[in-house]
Order: C-alpha cells, then sequence, then structure tokens
C-alpha cells in the first residue's frame, strides 16, 4: 500500500526541481542573471550534499573531508586547462578519474577505522590535499589558479551560462536518480543494514568493507563531479575549495536537510547557502543569527528539514 | 644535529603538548562520558582568552584576570550545557556537530561584536617575561616553563581526581553505564553539568595562558579545535591518560618535525625541492601521524570507545 | 519570450530617464568583513567613506551609492557577490579586495564584463604583469614592493646574513623573492611556515642558533601579531633585527604591543609622512572612527579622491564606462603620498618606498614612524611584461 506521506515527498521533490528549472526563466524576465550564478553554485553544493548522504546518510560513515574530492575533481580541470586541454569531456572525465582514485585510496585506508575516528581520519587526509594545493607554486599556489575559458559539451555551450546552469540541474537530477536506484538495490539495503547491525551483516555472509569501499567511491566520484562544475563555474580553482571548514559546511547542509533522504539535502544546500546570502545583505554580523538558526533547527525539527516537509513517514 | 638544539625543541613540544593537552582534557571526558561530540570546546577556549584580555584591561593585573577569566568561562559553559547540549546528549552525533557548529558562528561573531573586530593584547606578568638560561646558549621564556608547569599539575590533578576520589568514581562509572548510575540515586544530569563545567574551565584556562603569546582574535579556538580532535583521537576516546600521552606527543612531533624536517630533507634532495616539499610535509606531520596510528591501531592508543 | 519583451520595456523605461541615473553613481566595494580578517575590511571601508567625506560627500559631483558586500575571505563567495554588483546592482565602478586570491577569482569576470576596477590593496603579479587591462586601476602597490625595499634596505644597511620566514603560500614566495631581488648578501636559511599557525618557539629556536645579523619576516594579520609576540618574549628583539612588511601596522599594533617596538617595517605610507592630504586624512580620521589609519585605509582613501577627480574629469558621465577609465588612467589628484599620484603604464603607483620604526607616541599610542627614503619612484617589476603603454 503507498502512503500518502510518500507521494507528499514526491511533490516535494518535483516542486523542487521544477523551481529550480525555473530560476533562469525568471532571471532572464526580470534580468537578474545574478540568480543564475547563485542558484548553480547552490546546485554544485547540492550535488556535493547528496554525495555525501549517501555515504552518511545511508553508510553511517561521515566523511569529515568531502571538501577534498571537490578539490581534487576542481584541480584535476584547472591544472589540465591550465595545460591547454580544452575539451570539456577530456576535463570532467579526468575529474571524474582523479577523485575516484584518490576516493578509493583514502576510503581503503579509513574505512579500516569507524565511529569518531572515521571522522578523523578522512579529515586528516582532507588537510593532507588542502596542504599540498597551498604549496603547488606551478598552480597558483594559495592564491589560486584561473581557467581562460569554458569550452563546449555535446550540444551544451558552457560560454552560456544558462546552458551550463541547466547542465548542472541534469548532473543533480542524474545524482539523485542514481542514488534512489542503488539505496533501492540489494547493494544499498547491505549498505545500510551494515549501518545499524554489522555483526549480522557479516553474519549473513557479506563484507560491509567491500560495500563501504564501493560507496565511498561513488560518493568521491559524484563529489569530485561537483568541484570539476565548481571549477567550470567560477573558472577558478583554490585551495579554499578544500579548507575543513567546507567539509563542515557540506555535513551541515546534509544534517540541516535531513540524512538519508537524498532530496534532503538539496533542500539542506539551498536553505543554508540562500540564508546565509540573504543574512549577509541584512548585517555584516550574519554569523550571529544563522548560528542560533542551526542551533534551534537542531533542537526542534528532529528529522532535518526534509522530515518536516515530507511528514513523518516521508 | 645538533643535540642541544633538539633538547630545546623538544622542550617547545612539550609546552606545546600541554597547552593542548588542557583543551584535549575536557573534550575527551565530555566525548567519553556524556557520548557528546562538541564543536564549540574551541569556542570556550577563544572565549576564555577573550576574557583574560578583558578582565586584564579592567584590572590591570595578570593574576587577578586568570582567576576571574577561568571561573567566568566555566560559567559560560555551564550556560551552553544548560540551554543547549543537555538536549543533544541523547542525539546522533551528527545533529550534536550540526547544533555545535552553530554554537561555533554564535560565539565568533558575538566577541567581534562585544570587543570589536581587532585582534586583543594580552601581557604577561613582568616577573615571567624574561628568558632563563636551561642549557649554554639557549635562552627560554620563563613564561613558557610556567606554562608546562601548570599543565603537568592540572594533569597530575585529574590523574587523581578520576582515579582516586568518589567524583572520580561517578565520573567513571557515569562513562561506562550512566542508566545504572542514575538508578543507585546519583544525579546523573548534575554530574553531566559538572564534568562539563570541568571541561569549560580548562579550556578557559588554555584560552587564558595562550593569551599573552598569541593574537587574541574571533575564530581562534578553530584551528585549535582540530589539533585537540586529532589528539584525542591519537589518544584514544574517553581517555585522560592517552589524551596526555597523544598530546605531548602530537606537541612533540609536530615542533621538532617543523624545525628538522626542511634540513634533513635538505641533506637528500637539493636545495630548491627540500624548499618546496619541507614546509608542505610539515604542515601535513601530524595528520600522517593520525592516519599512521589509525591504521595500526583503530581505536587510538588507549582508546575503548568508538 | 514574454520576459523578452518585459525586459525590452523595463530598458526603455530606464532609458527614458538618463537625467536620473546621472546624478548617481553606484560603487561596489568588495572586501572581507568578517572573520579575523574582517578589521582590514572595516579599515578599507573607513578609508574609503572618509575620502568621500573629503569630496564633499560626492564623488565627482554625484551622489555616491557604495554597496558593501563581505567576500567572507572565499574566492568563490567573493566571485558571487561581484557578480551580484554587476548583475543586480548594476555598478558603475568596483573598488576595494583586500586579498590576492579573491582578486585572482573577480579579476576576469570584473574586467569583461566592462566595470571599471580600481583595487584598493591586493596586487598580485599576473595582474600587474601580462593580464593587465586598461579597465583595472591601483591605489594600493604590486605585492613585491614593500618586499624589494626592505631587500634594498637591508643591502644599504649592510647586513651579512639575513634570515628570512614567510607563510607556506603564493604571496608569501613571492614577499621573499622580492626581498631576494634587491638583497644580495648572504641568505642564513628560508623557512616557510603552515599558513595560521599559532606557536613559533620551534622556528624561533632554530633562527636564535643560526646567528643571523636581522630577520625578515612576512606575516600579516593574526600570524604577525603571533609572530612579533613570540619574537619579542624569546628576548631577541633587541638582539637580532625584526625587519618586516605587511606584519606591523596600525590593525596589528594594539594586539602585538611592546613587542614591536624597534621593529623595522617598510610601506609607501605612513601616519606621520608629511604633506598637507596626509595631515588632514590621519587627523580626521582618527577623530570621526577613535582609531590610528593603517595602509589600508590610506589605500581606499585614495581610491575614493581618484574616483571623484576622474568622474569630474569625465563630466560625471559614468554610464560610459571606456570613457570613465580613461578618465580614471589620465586623472590627477593629490594623494596621501604626497602630490600627485602617478599611475605605471599598468595602472599601478609608481610610488617611494619609506622605512619605519615602531615607536610609541607622545599619547602612549603605538605607530610606525618614517625614518628615511628607501627607494624613490618605484617601478614595480612586472610592469615589464604588460603590453599596455
Amino acid at each position: 500500500m503507498r502512503s500518502p506521506v510518500i507521494s507528499r515527498a514526491r511533490i516535494a521533490t518535483v516542486l523542487l526541481f521544477a523551481l529550480l528549472a525555473l530560476v533562469p526563466v525568471y532571471s532572464t524576465l526580470f534580468s537578474a542573471p545574478f540568480y543564475l550564478t547563485l542558484f548553480a553554485r547552490v546546485m554544485i553544493f547540492a550535488l556535493a550534499a547528496v554525495s555525501l548522504d549517501l555515504v552518511l546518510g545511508f553508510g553511517g560513515l561521515v566523511s569529515f573531508g568531502h571538501a577534498a574530492y571537490l578539490g581534487v575533481g576542481a584541480y584535476a580541470v584547472g591544472i589540465l586547462a591550465y595545460h591547454g586541454v580544452d575539451s570539456v569531456f577530456v576535463l570532467w572525465g579526468a575529474a571524474i578519474l582523479a577523485s575516484a582514485l584518490v576516493a578509493l585510496f583514502i576510503g581503503a585506508i579509513s574505512l579500516r577505522t569507524s565511529g569518531m575516528y572515521f571522522i578523523m581520519i578522512t579529515l586528516a587526509f582532507a588537510q593532507m590535499l588542502f596542504y599540498l594545493a597551498v604549496s603547488l607554486k606551478a598552480y597558483g599556489g594559495d592564491d589560486g589558479l584561473p581557467i581562460a575559458k569554458r569550452g563546449t559539451l555535446g550540444p551544451f555551450d558552457l560560454k552560456s551560462d544558462v546552458q551550463l546552469y541547466y547542465l548542472i540541474l541534469i548532473a543533480l537530477g542524474l545524482a539523485l536518480y542514481l542514488g534512489h536506484r542503488i539505496v533501492g538495490s540489494r547493494f544499498g539495503r547491505v549498505l545500510e543494514g551494515a549501518k545499524w547491525n554489522e555483526r549480522r551483516a557479516v553474519a549473513l555472509g557479506l563484507a560491509p568493507y567491500r560495500y563501504r569501499l564501493v560507496a565511498f567511491v561513488i560518493s568521491g566520484t559524484v563529489c569530485g563531479l561537483a568541484g570539476a562544475l565548481l571549477a567550470t563555474l567560477t573558472n577558478f580553482v583554490s585551495p579554499s575549495y578544500m579548507a575543513w571548514t567546507r567539509s563542515g559546511e557540506i555535513i551541515v547542509m546534509v544534517v540541516l536537510g535531513g540524512m538519508a533522504t537524498l532530496t534532503g539535502p538539496v533542500i539542506g544546500a539551498v536553505v543554508l547557502l540562500v540564508l546565509e546570502e540573504v543574512l549577509a545583505t541584512l548585517t555584516i554580523h550574519w554569523m550571529l543569527i544563522l548560528g542560533p538558526i542551526l542551533v534551534l533547527v537542531v533542537l526542534f525539527a528532529r528529522r532535518g528539514l526534509w522530515g518536516w516537509i515530507a511528514g513523518r513517514h516521508g | 644535529m645538533d643535540p642541544l638544539l633538539l633538547l630545546v625543541q623538544a622542550l617547545n613540544g612539550l609546552q606545546l603538548g600541554v597547552m593542548l593537552f588542557l583543551l584535549a582534557a575536557g573534550l575527551t571526558l565530555v566525548f567519553g562520558i556524556m557520548n557528546l561530540v562538541n564543536l564549540a570546546h574551541g569556542s570556550l577556549y577563544m572565549v576564555g582568552a577573550y576574557f583574560m584580555a578583558a578582565f586584564q584591561a579592567w584590572t590591570g593585573s595578570f593574576v587577578l584576570a586568570l582567576l576571574l577569566a577561568v571561573p567566568a568561562t566555566l560559567l559560560v559553559g555551564v550556560a551552553v550545557e544548560l540551554i543547549v547540549l543537555r538536549r543533544l546528549y541523547d542525539r546522533d552525533h551528527l545533529d550534536q556537530v550540526l547544533g555545535t557548529f552553530g554554537l561555533i558562528l554564535f560565539f565568533n561573531e558575538l566577541v567581534r561584536v562585544i570587543w570589536g573586530p581587532a585582534a586583543l593584547f594580552v601581557s604577561m606578568p613582568q616577573a615571567l617575561s624574561g628568558t632563563v638560561v636551561l642549557l649554554p646558549g639557549a635562552p627560554y621564556p620563563v613564561y613558557r616553563l610556567v606554562i608546562i608547569g601548570v599543565g603537568l599539575a592540572v594533569a597530575a590533578f585529574l590523574s587523581w581526581l578520576v582515579t582516586r576520589t568518589r567524583t572520580g568514581m561517578l565520573i567513571r562509572a557515569g562513562a561506562s553505564n550512566p542508566t545504572m548510575v542514575a538508578a543507585l540515586g546519583v544525579d546523573i544530569r548534575l554530574l553531566f553539568t559538572l564534568v562539563f563545567g570541568l571541561g569549560a574551565a580548562l579550556a578557559g584556562l588554555a584560552g587564558a595562558m595562550a593569551a599573552p603569546l598569541l593574537s587574541v582574535e574571533a575564530a581562534m579556538g578553530d584551528g585549535v579545535l582540530i589539533l585537540t580532535f586529532v589528539v584525542i583521537v591519537i589518544g584514544g576516546i574517553g581517555s585522560i591518560r592517552g589524551a596526555f600521552v597523544a598530546a605531548v606527543l602530537v606537541g612533540i612531533v609536530d615542533t621538532v618535525g617543523r624545525a628538522f624536517l626542511p634540513i634533513l630533507l635538505r641533506e637528500i634532495f637539493n636545495r630548491q625541492v627540500a624548499n618546496a616539499a619541507g614546509p608542505a610535509l610539515a604542515s601535513m606531520l601530524i595528520y600522517v601521524l593520525m592516519a599512521a596510528i589509525l591504521v595500526f591501531r583503530p581505536r587510538g592508543l588507549f582508546g575503548a570507545k568508538g | 519570450m514574454i520576459g523578452r519583451i518585459l525586459a525590452l520595456g523595463l530598458a526603455a523605461v530606464l532609458a527614458a530617464s538618463p537625467a536620473m541615473a546621472q546624478d548617481k553613481v553606484k560603487v561596489g566595494f568588495i572586501a572581507t568583513f568578517s572573520g579575523p580578517g574582517g578589521v582590514l575590511g572595516k579599515h578599507l571601508h573607513d578609508g574609503f567613506m572618509l575620502g568621500i567625506d573629503h569630496s564633499g560627500g560626492k564623488l565627482g559631483g554625484l551622489t555616491p551609492e557604495v554597496i558593501q558586500e563581505d567576500d567572507r575571505l572565499a574566492p568563490d563567495v567573493g566571485l558571487q557577490v561581484a557578480k551580484k554588483l554587476i548583475e543586480r546592482d548594476k555598478v558603475d565602478v568596483m573598488a576595494g579586495v583586500i586579498f590576492s586570491n579573491v582578486m585572482m577569482a573577480i579579476y576576469k569576470p570584473v574586467i569583461d564584463a566592462g566595470v571599471p576596477f580600481i583595487s584598493s590593496n591586493a596586487g598580485p603579479s599576473p595582474i600587474a604583469g601580462a593580464q593587465c587591462s586598461p579597465m583595472f586601476f591601483s591605489t594600493s602597490w604590486q605585492n613585491d614592493g614593500a618586499h624589494e625595499a626592505m631587500g634594498k634596505h637591508a643591502q644599504d644597511k649592510g647586513y651579512k646574513n639575513v634570515y628570512l620566514m614567510a607563510p607556506n603560500y603564493q604571496a608569501g614566495k613571492d614577499a621573499l623573492a622580492g626581498f631576494k631581488r634587491f638583497y644580495k648578501g648572504n641568505i642564513a636559511d628560508e623557512v616557510y611556515t603552515t599558513v595560521n599557525q599559532l606557536d613559533y618557539s620551534a622556528e624561533i629556536t632554530q633562527l636564535r642558533a643560526a646567528k643571523p645579523d636581522a630577520v625578515y619576516v612576512f606575516y600579516p594579520g593574526g600570524m604577525g601579531i603571533n609572530f612579533v609576540k613570540q619574537y619579542g618574549q624569546a628576548g631577541l628583539t633587541s638582539q637580532t633585527p625584526l625587519l618586516s612588511a605587511f606584519t606591523i601596522d596600525s590593525t596589528t599594533l594594539p594586539a602585538q604591543g611592546d613587542a614591536a617596538i624597534g621593529t623595522f617595517t617598510t610601506a609607501f605610507w605612513a601616519v606621520d609622512l608629511k604633506n598637507p592630504v596626509n595631515e588632514k586624512f590621519v587627523a580626521d580620521y582618527q577623530k570621526k572612527y577613535n582609531d590610528i589609519p593603517s595602509t589600508y585605509s590610506a589605500q581606499a582613501y585614495d581610491t575614493a579622491l581618484m574616483l571623484n577627480a576622474a568622474i569630474k574629469d569625465a563630466g560625471g558621465k559614468v554610464s560610459d564606462k571606456k570613457a570613465l577609465a580613461d578618465a580614471l588612467k589620465k586623472t590627477s589628484f593629490d594623494s596621501v603620498r604626497g602630490g600627485k599620484l602617478k599611475l605605471n603604464n599598468n595602472n599601478i603607483p609608481i610610488q617611494n618606498f619609506y622605512l619605519l620604526e615602531t615607536v610609541k607616541r607622545a599619547d602612549g599610542k603605538l605607530v610606525s614612524s618614517v625614518r628615511s627614503t628607501v627607494l624613490t619612484d618605484h617601478k614595480d617589476a612586472y610592469s615589464k611584461d604588460c603590453a599596455m603603454k
């Protein structure tokens, strides 16, 4: 039997995507192209948050270093573009490959630990990559590396902000679809089962480590794509993309929106970044307002904003 | 390598280590006993330093300011525990992360609103501002020796408190089985508030002691917070002994690494490569140390809890 | 389609009221206002607003609307607010920017949008060199200037063995490279520390053991406060002269305290630089903000004066961006530096650099006071890579 609250969640998801798809229309209508950049950036972080939700929400693996994949993806694009590569296909492909390899390496080691130890070891690797990027003098070091131009990808001309916007929206939609497929599959059920009862999973002859590693690599790869998109959008890469506070912000987006919900992190990203933007316009002391709002959300919206939107069983 | 220099550097490392221990002790207790991930611990350190600056400007005395700053930070800590944190004890770690992250933003901005955006100044007492010649040719700042002394004294006090006193027994019992302790008629909420207050006071002490060495500014607790988490994870969560060993280990590895790694690399590679790689490696060193320790001991050196 | 028509209609309405558009000038002012770097943003903004006050509350006769945006010290946020200022607020001119990484992220988009851009602080080398633009101007400096000046001073002073320290990032490496361009003596060691490092005891111990003639450091912001205090506490200030740039100024001195007394720094400007514009600026700044101005305030003050003069020259027509940029290039005004501000071919000032010593003033405040002129009419090393004449 299909419960009505599920369709409530579905309606909310469709509505969210419809609104996001209408942003370029709005921005053209009212000649406010600024909103295009803002929401393109919001969706990129939403993509990163969705990727994190896959391991954090469903796998119970709190990665405190996901900004590292954002950085690896961005730097893959930045470095290759610096050396004259202008095929977007190659640039983004390299970003995906590089972040997958880095996630495989970091995951293989980090997944030997659990709980708080896992949180800190993922942070440790992200910090190492951060300091590496800062010391890359040839690629701008701390000042960052501008990317000269945007190329084309199939029918999309990325020089057009609107086309890039829709490409990002498609990437986000695909990631959500992929997420739903993974979560609904046997693989996803094992992953989630091992989160609640590791011993039982082992007793059933399953090796949670391998499932987790695969999930971790998928997550890192999707996050790497988000990094490539961020580099393309801003025409710029910088070590600040992988500062530890960024990793923290992505976690906040997931928890704020609602863990293990996939659409929740998208809401979390939209709300956090738009709130930051609005508050920062109102006052330079915006953190004084944002901080208590986060505390209140934790205290009163126990399952994140999504739990509140989609209803008790959503 | 000059052995004398190595000794002085080890002393520098010890000083950084005991400083980290003051922070790590409170964090690991709160984590181990209340099962609370408190990202706002660094904010209490910052608040301690700001109180130190404010009280010193008011009283003109280092000692008076220290005596006021520590209890003031304790009060702030207890207030935060009563208003927000006690509602988070039985919640998911991630809810705690989000809630305490919100507190960091709040406190970082609050100090700027109250004390202005510029960094504040704290001076050290005249009597402690000089240097002493511990080893020939290597004068050492007296104040840093005092920090080492205070840190070691706090470590001894905590060790006595936890292992020799009734309160300590309750703390240990509360950590392993809070329901049972509550059933025995102990006010577990009060116990938690006390432990949190102790942690806050230690963080305030660390902030107040560090204030003369450092720039007292907003967000000064953020970087230190990460180091502190590294310490408690290496030491094993919930273990005071682990926190002490790990704090000293991190302090010494970081200091000695910063001092000698670039020199060592220069022996192997040419100057240009060494100058490029040395500082980057030195910055990463404690993270490499943590990753390496966790690979072999996934629960830290003395840890029982995950 | 409807959107197009609406947009066209709106544009027609706007175009029909040129008088309204002409008596106002919109300035987008980006700086870091929140977080630990926030004090720099405050000084920059205060200096700029005082510059407007001294121009009679106008910029070239137009009523200024200064839209202040916080880049939160993140390049992607900087880009976002820059786009907002250009696309939504339709600013006539951009100014401000403290940090080089934010500048590198927003430089090209602002220039490509055809908006004249005056940097009040950041001056990374690519912008001074190959990527220079007729739309970009600076009332500050190229990063290397102060470092080169200190290198020259160390050379002139006859130091034979200098110990160099900087944070391990681009600006740190540029700093030491700039110093070495003019200092030809022996380098005792060249040490790069972690960005935002708190404790320098390890490095100070190594430094003491190396027994150099002098130490040269580049530690902006909180790092400089930490380093200078710890250097003083180690008892070294009186033994080994401490030379620095961008490390000791009026934003850090209250927190550095007496440890900074007797240290040397190089800059293009100082509180006690003798000229009428500066004397008025310093006096009124202290009166208005109850704070001692810093180089940041002085630079941004000049930004406002420059804008005022250029808009006047352009006859108040700020809508013609090209003409405004030309006016900025040709304009002439009395700078806080003394005399007219001279721009190099890359639109970065040609200016003197002075040796300053930190002293305690009669009122008990610490200030960096002019001792001598180290470089006269200095041009940055990258201007030759700039194709502009």
